[in-house]
């Protein structure tokens, strides 16, 4: 028998998902309010919520002042880029690691995923000075393989995850059918672990689009992505709050359309084979 | 048949040439985001058209992440930028690094001499400029002039702490959210750190003996923090453990303190009608001393032009610093933009021009940038160069940790004698480590 939900708990529920969904959204939202505001405004106290003078100005002044499709385009390539490449990679690395593990497979997988405990900073030299012999100092290039580096752990291991929930006897099935090994991971794989493939992809081009370490110390002129875009807006001496919020908007706002429409893939993605 | 391919050659030589002839220097910059650099950026037609063969290219960044950027592209020779805005700090270290072009070749009609002394001594190592001053500062008191008269008091032109702090009683209106005194307590070398330094050095303390020795378990150090703690217990604003600059021009612009000693550049914006409420009630005065004390607390910062050593571009660099720090530049945002919005603090010429002299903060920013000395900074003798900082690379960790343990005093989770020894202790153990000592 299905347990009865009462209407009070239902809408208690509602309540209570609506403001920690509120909640989370709230920076968000007070960023786009911001961006609308003069500079006086947008340091009222107490704050301003909605009546006040909405302008435009803020918009306009970013727009003027700063390349924003350069630092957009930049953007795209880099996180698109970097994902691409990282799957191109993990996707065989996850395979041999779900469906035909070695002894030492969870060693290898631990290890990677402790990469990721290094701070950035502690090999920022090394990097830098690699990249000057390398000529990959500003340039997208150079960029798209650091991001795709620093992201290949986390793609690996959601695919690994996502690859254990398929029973190994389908891909033994194709193989009994003469698959090749190619064929058995684009064919069969590829397609049973689609949704996990796309949520992987989503979240790590959400990733990279953040990421503001190395998009800012390895840049100048050229290659520089929307976060560079941003931190051009913060300022030490003087209140500049709208503008900065302005141009964040303008930086977020792509990544928010995205995330919005997929947002069903990127909940099942996240909670397909998380919980076991 | 050869006669076609020799006039191809010759064609294609001559196109070569005068392509050469035309080759754009691109120059790239590397800046912070301040008004007058913003400024700057939106007026470089007037130097690209007298040098239509330099291109140049604006890479803007917040303060600290500059710092990283242009620190670890001088270290590691990367080449990044052709041209650094930097800081006081940073300049005479590196020029002694040998990793800035020396700036001693300056054209006679750029006037030199004209860089007010304090600037060009504090951008200079060895009597060898390194970066030119695009604009400079020092600190002072900004007031409210209506608060101060209802509180039956008059600012004297350069008040003591000792008076500061009784105003600052007399102005506090609780119940009206008003400070008597808005003050940077935020952790941070720049922020909170370089102001209860120069509190410091008007006490009479110092960071480091002529042995390099902290001086943090002296008795001028212990008086100039419990005054300083003391003082924003009864008139500062709650919180003021985490304001800085911007925190506290919020404040001071909404009407909130009666005082605000910062850096003299904040004027600029607490008299602007369209940011600030109080525009038209605000006076300035002489940053205080203690009494007795003959070291008032002016500190003393630029934002100047450098070209990294290396650079391949150094002439192009060199004629784009001209222009930027030169007497025509001012003359040509005077000219756009007003008077008030001029880049101060670099040029005495600036200070002697009559249509500057109305611009109600100018004599008090002159009078406050004079009084600081970088090679003399407090009154007991010390090895170092520099006011609310130490020109020494280790100073910049240390002083953000020492300025950590000040911060939990302001927030009232450590007593002043605590958070002294701890200084002294971190301190002398990163000089030994270090090899100062």
């Amino acid at each position: 028998m299905a347990r009865s939900v009462t209407t009070r708990r239902k809408i208690v529920y509602t309540v209570l998902a609506w403001g920690v969904g509120l909640l989370i959204f709230f920076p968000i939202l007070w960023t786009i309010l911001t961006s609308f505001k003069t500079e006086a405004d947008a340091i009222a106290a107490p704050p301003k919520f909605l009546f006040f003078h909405w302008t435009l100005e803020n918009y306009a002044v970013v727009q003027e002042r700063s390349d924003y499709m350069r630092h957009l385009w930049n953007s795209i390539v880099i996180a698109g880029g970097s994902t691409l490449l990282g799957t191109v990679v993990a996707v065989p690395a996850a395979w041999s690691m779900a469906f035909v593990p070695s002894r030492r497979t969870k060693d290898i997988l631990m290890w990677m995923l402790s990469t990721k405990m290094l701070p950035a900073v502690g090999v920022l030299y090394p990097i830098y000075l690699m990249f000057i012999q390398l000529g990959l100092l500003d340039t997208r290039t150079g960029l798209v393989i650091v991001m795709m580096l620093i992201n290949l752990p986390i793609i690996i291991w959601m695919l690994f995850t996502y690859f254990r929930e398929i029973p190994g006897e389908i891909l033994e099935a194709a193989r009994m059918d003469g698959a090749t090994l190619r064929a058995e991971i684009l064919y069969v794989l590829t397609p049973m672990a689609l949704p996990g493939i796309a949520s992987t992809i989503l979240l790590n081009v959400i990733l990279a689009w953040n990421e503001a370490f190395w998009t800012l110390n390895l840049t100048a002129a050229n290659a520089g992505p929307l976060t560079a875009f941003i931190a051009s807006y913060s300022s030490p001496e003087g209140l500049f709050f709208a503008k900065l919020s302005a141009a964040s908007v303008m930086a977020f706002a792509p990544i928010l359309v995205l995330g919005w429409f997929s947002q069903k893939q990127l909940v099942r993605g996240l909670t397909f084979g998380a919980v076991k | 048949m050869t006669i076609s391919v020799r006039a191809l050659l010759g064609a294609s030589a001559l196109c070569t040439l005068a392509a050469m002839a035309n080759a754009e220097t691109t120059l790239t910059i590397a800046t912070v985001n301040n008004g007058d650099m913003i400024r700057m950026q939106g007026l470089t037609d007037d130097f690209t058209k007298s040098h239509p063969d330099i291109k140049l290219n604006w890479v803007t960044m917040e303060e600290n992440v500059l710092r990283q950027r242009v620190t670890t592209d001088i270290t590691t020779k990367g080449g990044q930028f052709d041209i650094m805005t930097i800081g006081m700090y940073e300049t005479p270290i590196w020029g002694k690094n040998g990793w800035l072009v020396p700036l001693n070749d300056l054209p006679a009609d750029y006037d030199v001499n004209d860089l007010l002394p304090a600037m060009r001594a504090g951008l200079s190592y060895d009597n060898t400029l390194y970066a030119a001053p695009f604009y400079g500062e020092s600190s002072m008191v900004m007031y409210r002039k209506d608060l101060m008269e209802k509180a039956g008091l008059t600012m004297p032109e350069k008040p003591t702490w000792e008076f500061i702090r009784k105003a600052a009683a007399a102005m506090t209106d609780r119940a009206n959210d008003i400070n008597g005194i808005c003050l940077r307590g935020k952790a941070g070398w720049g922020e909170g750190g370089a102001f209860i330094t120069v509190l410091a050095n008007s006490f009479g303390a110092r960071w480091f003996d002529e042995n390099w020795n902290a001086q943090f378990d002296t008795p001028e150090w212990k008086q100039a923090l419990t005054f300083f703690v003391d003082m924003m217990k009864e008139s500062g604003p709650s919180g003021y453990a985490t304001n800085g600059f911007n925190e506290n021009l919020s404040l001071f612009q909404q009407g909130k303190c009666g005082m605000w000693i910062d850096a003299t550049v904040a004027a600029s914006f607490v008299t602007d009608p369209s940011q600030s409420t109080v525009a038209d009630k605000v006076g300035f005065a002489m940053a205080p001393n203690h009494e007795g004390v003959d070291k008032r607390a002016n500190w003393l910062w630029a934002w100047a032009l450098a070209i990294p050593a290396g650079s391949q571009k150094v002439d192009a660099a060199k004629q784009f610093i001209e222009w930027a720090t030169s007497k025509h530049y001012i003359d040509l945002v005077a000219s756009k933009e007003g008077w008030a919005n001029v880049p101060p603090g670099a040029r005495t010429s600036l200070y002697e021009n009559p249509n500057y002299k109305d611009i109600p903060f100018a004599k008090m920013t002159l009078n406050s940038i004079n009084a600081a000395d970088p090679l003399h900074p407090t009154v007991k003798p010390v090895p170092y160069v520099g006011i609310q900082f130490v020109a020494i690379p280790e100073f910049a960790g240390i002083a953000t940790d020492v300025s950590q343990e000040f911060a939990s005093v302001y927030a009232g989770q450590e007593s002043v004698d605590d958070a002294l020894a701890k200084a002294q202790a971190m301190t002398n153990d990163a000089m030994s480590a270090a090899g100062y000592r």
